[in-house]
């Protein structure tokens, strides 16, 4: 019944789409913190840099981003992500397409969680004595991260759907796969099934058990 | 009042959007006429099938195509241009989108088993194109190169499966996209048929940069895809390539298209009869 | 909100800002020098690959028939999406549990699974199995894509921002004996959806911009696949893309001030009846934006 699976590597095309996510998530969390510090800052520069970005990036498809880094920073700006191997740099490029987008989404989470966290709380912070950096670091980051878990986790969940677009730059996860298969094999039905529930393994427990720890840790007030 | 007001506002987006899908519609019509034809072609494929900025189509798959309709009896004013990007052709000839295809389009026998072929009216080959100063004369030169070719392309395969295993392929979703790529220096070498290579060589703004290097990699007969099964139009093609070889029409669509690019094409070839 | 976070800056301080300000700016001008330079140095900004946008046929021929394809495409998902998104919305909230069951099915199920996968499956599926008219059949499978998925993050949108309503208006409204659809349609509803429009909006935006995907991936002649056509006329890759990307930006610009403008007028009308949804409106995120729509699970793509 599943003998159109054979000659294909359908895990190895979803490890990829995993790897993608992973990689990506770690970064775009990095970054988007750092622009989301950015946009609570006491510098109207940085302020203003940071909303720029994220206005501009979420109003753009990530398929120009994704493409824009193959075809500009690799082909113009000899971005070569350190690797000379045409197809490792189209799996980096893709990642940090990726993060360039997704962490837009993440600060964004992020700032709506620092605007939970209640006005007393940096309040008390600064009448103590603690500078911007420490308030931030030592009481309103805490506090909105726990917020956010649920947030950040339906960012994870949508990147993890968004790692498919790297199909347009010709990396070989799920989605590059399923439009081969379909293009080769007859059973079209079977193999969107099959690709179809590898996403849902992939996104629903993700989902569920962040949900979970989002409500456990969320801050009680 | 406050529900009325959400409600005449929905309204009015609705309204928009269908009046914005209606008359988009509308121009999708154009197959009401019934003697109208519709001939698949690249539309990204300078020198061959290209949409030009005027609105017309221009190239030497145009051109053939443009003939062939004409002996079937439409005017070139009855015939709708489709784009069929290389991965649709065959479907698009299954489902009937399309009369016929002449879209670079080579006939293999893998493609045999799913539509039929008409002709060859041309014999291309695999080859590279190159910047002009370029140190490149035989395929296995490129081991260890950087080349770049289309996703999915034979060309690629054939790269990766023969001609130079060891080469580093970049598979973009487009030749403009390779070539602009050889251009600023991202790769040495841009792989697929020299029909191809030759129309965006010679494009005003990479004139004089690239060349061939002639290596004729392999025979590509490029053939007018028909639906499986049609032989009728399939004689009717062959009749009209014929002619157009005859009546030297088949060598003035050449120098015009690809006179200009300088490319040294083959004698036009006998229909039926393919080099492989 | 951001200004609770430090003191008001005294003149230590405002010299510490001012020299991370000059440190920052000396930074991202170094950056755009540096951008400059080798754009410059690959002869990107020579005037040959930008001119044709000045000249009308590159719009008309392929930049404007481009983007009213997108516009279409988007268009009509919205339109079929939005109420799609509204009646799964409340059904997941019916009091009878299959209805909740089936309605819940569906919607995780296309929520879990990426667009472009929809997409592939369901150009795959009408060119195999249903007639759809050739010229069409990329369009209605960008459409059938995003009407799947965006339906149900809709549904779970609508979904949270009636969550979200003071138990008060459900009780009020049965206390004047109105019944279960008359309270969604008339009290419930409305609220959820003048609350939850900022999400609303963003998903908008993103069936905007996931049209692209239809271009880039299985040939719908949207305002993306349009710039591969004009590309290979003008040679211009890199410039066709900043036209592009700048298009999209102002295009998604437009939809998003036009929502601005529906919500405060939404809200202003509101206030006469006295159903404030707790919203702050000095506030940058409401916080039944967050407790709703955020909290709950809305996709952004």
């Amino acid at each position: 019944m599943f003998d159109f699976l054979e000659g294909y590597d359908v895990l190895g095309a979803f490890w990829t789409t995993v790897q993608l996510t992973v990689l990506s998530a770690v970064g775009a969390l990095v970054w988007g913190t750092l622009l989301a510090a950015m946009r609570v800052s006491p510098v109207p520069l940085m302020r203003g840099f940071a909303n720029v970005y994220v206005n501009i990036v979420r109003n753009i498809p990530l398929t120009i981003i994704v493409l824009f880094a193959s075809l500009g920073l690799a082909d113009i700006f000899g971005a070569t992500m350190g690797a000379s191997d045409f197809k490792i740099q189209g799996f980096r490029l893709a990642v940090l397409g990726l993060v360039g987008y997704t962490s837009a989404f993440v600060c964004e989470a992020i700032r709506s969680g620092i605007n939970t966290v209640p006005m007393g709380q940096a309040e008390a912070a600064r009448a103590i004595g603690l500078n911007f950096s420490q308030t931030l670091r030592l009481i309103v980051l805490p506090q909105a991260f726990r917020a956010v878990i649920g947030p950040l986790a339906n960012v994870l969940i949508a990147l993890t759907k968004n790692t498919t677009v790297a199909s347009a730059i010709g990396v070989a996860e799920a989605a590059t796969l399923m439009k081969t298969m379909m293009e080769n094999e007859a059973q079209t039905l079977a193999i969107g099934a099959v690709f179809a529930l590898g996403f849902v393994v992939l996104t629903l427990p993700v989902g569920l058990l962040l949900g979970w720890a989002g409500k456990r840790l969320a801050v009680k007030r | 009042m406050k529900l009325r007001k959400v409600t005449a506002v929905s309204a009015a987006v609705l309204a928009l959007a269908v009046s914005a899908t209606a008359c988009g519609g509308s121009s999708d019509s154009g197959k009401g006429g019934g003697d109208k034809i519709k001939i698949g072609v690249k539309f990204d494929q300078p020198g061959l099938g290209l949409k030009k900025p005027d609105g017309s189509m221009s190239g030497f798959d145009v051109d053939v195509a443009t003939y062939v309709a004409k002996e079937l009896g439409y005017k070139p004013d009855q015939i709708q241009w489709v784009e069929t990007k290389s991965a649709d052709r065959e479907n698009a000839l299954a489902r009937g989108d399309v009369k016929f295809i002449a879209a670079s389009y080579s006939i293999t026998d893998e493609r045999k088993q799913k539509v039929d072929f008409a002709g060859p009216y041309l014999l291309a080959h695999q080859d590279l194109l190159v910047k002009k100063d370029a140190n490149i004369t035989q395929g296995a030169d490129l081991n260890g190169k950087k080349l770049c070719s289309v996703t999915g392309s034979t060309s690629a395969q054939n790269v990766q499966k023969t001609i130079a295993p060891k080469a580093n392929l970049k598979e973009n979703s487009a030749y403009s996209e390779c070539i602009a790529g050889l251009q600023n220096g991202a790769v040495d070498a841009v792989t697929t048929d020299d029909s191809i290579l030759a129309g965006f060589a010679a494009q005003d703004k990479y004139q004089g940069q690239f060349k061939l290097a002639g290596l004729k990699l392999s025979n590509e007969n490029y053939g007018i895809g028909v639906k499986k099964g049609d032989s009728a139009t399939v004689d009717k093609i062959n009749k009209a390539l014929e002619k157009m070889v005859s009546d030297k029409s088949w060598d003035k669509a050449v120098e015009t298209n690809f006179g200009p690019a300088n490319y040294k094409n083959e004698p036009a070839p006998k229909i039926g009869q393919l080099v492989s | 909100m951001s200004s609770v976070l430090y003191d008001t800056p005294g003149p230590r301080a405002r010299r510490r800002n001012a020299l991370l300000s000059v440190v920052f700016v000396v930074l991202l001008a170094a950056l755009a020098w540096w951008i400059w330079q080798v754009l410059d140095d690959k002869q990107q900004f020579r005037w040959v690959l930008w001119q044709p946008f000045t000249t009308g046929q590159a719009w008309t021929t392929y930049l404007l028939p481009g983007l009213l394809n997108t516009l279409k495409a988007a268009a009509l998902a919205m339109v079929i999406a939005l109420p799609l998104g509204a009646v799964f919305g409340i059904a997941r909230l019916s009091d009878h549990r299959w209805v909740r069951g089936a309605a819940g099915v569906v919607v995780e199920f296309f929520r879990a699974i990426p667009v472009l996968l929809l997409m592939l499956f369901a150009n795959e599926f009408y060119n195999r199995y249903i007639e759809v008219p050739s010229d069409n059949r990329p369009f209605y499978a960008v459409v059938t894509g995003l009407v799947l998925y965006n339906a149900s993050v809709l549904a779970e949108i609508v979904r949270a921002g009636i969550l979200a309503l003071p138990k008060g208006q459900t009780e009020a409204a049965q206390a004047i004996g109105l019944r279960k659809g008359q309270t969604m349609a008339g009290i419930l509803l409305p609220q959820a959806v003048t609350a939850m429009l900022p999400a609303i909006v963003s998903q908008l935006v993103v069936i905007v911009k996931d049209t692209a995907l239809g271009g880039a991936m299985i040939g719908y002649a949207e305002l993306l696949s349009e710039r591969g056509t004009l590309a290979a006329n003008y040679a211009n890759v890199i410039a066709s893309f900043a036209v592009v990307a700048l298009l999209y930006i102002v295009l998604n610009f437009a939809l998003t001030s036009f929502a601005a403008r529906l919500e405060s007028r939404l809200r202003r009308s509101k206030r006469g009846t006295g159903a404030v949804l707790g919203a702050e409106e000095t506030e940058p995120v409401r916080p039944v934006e967050v407790r709703g729509a955020l909290a709950t699970g809305v996709d952004q793509h």
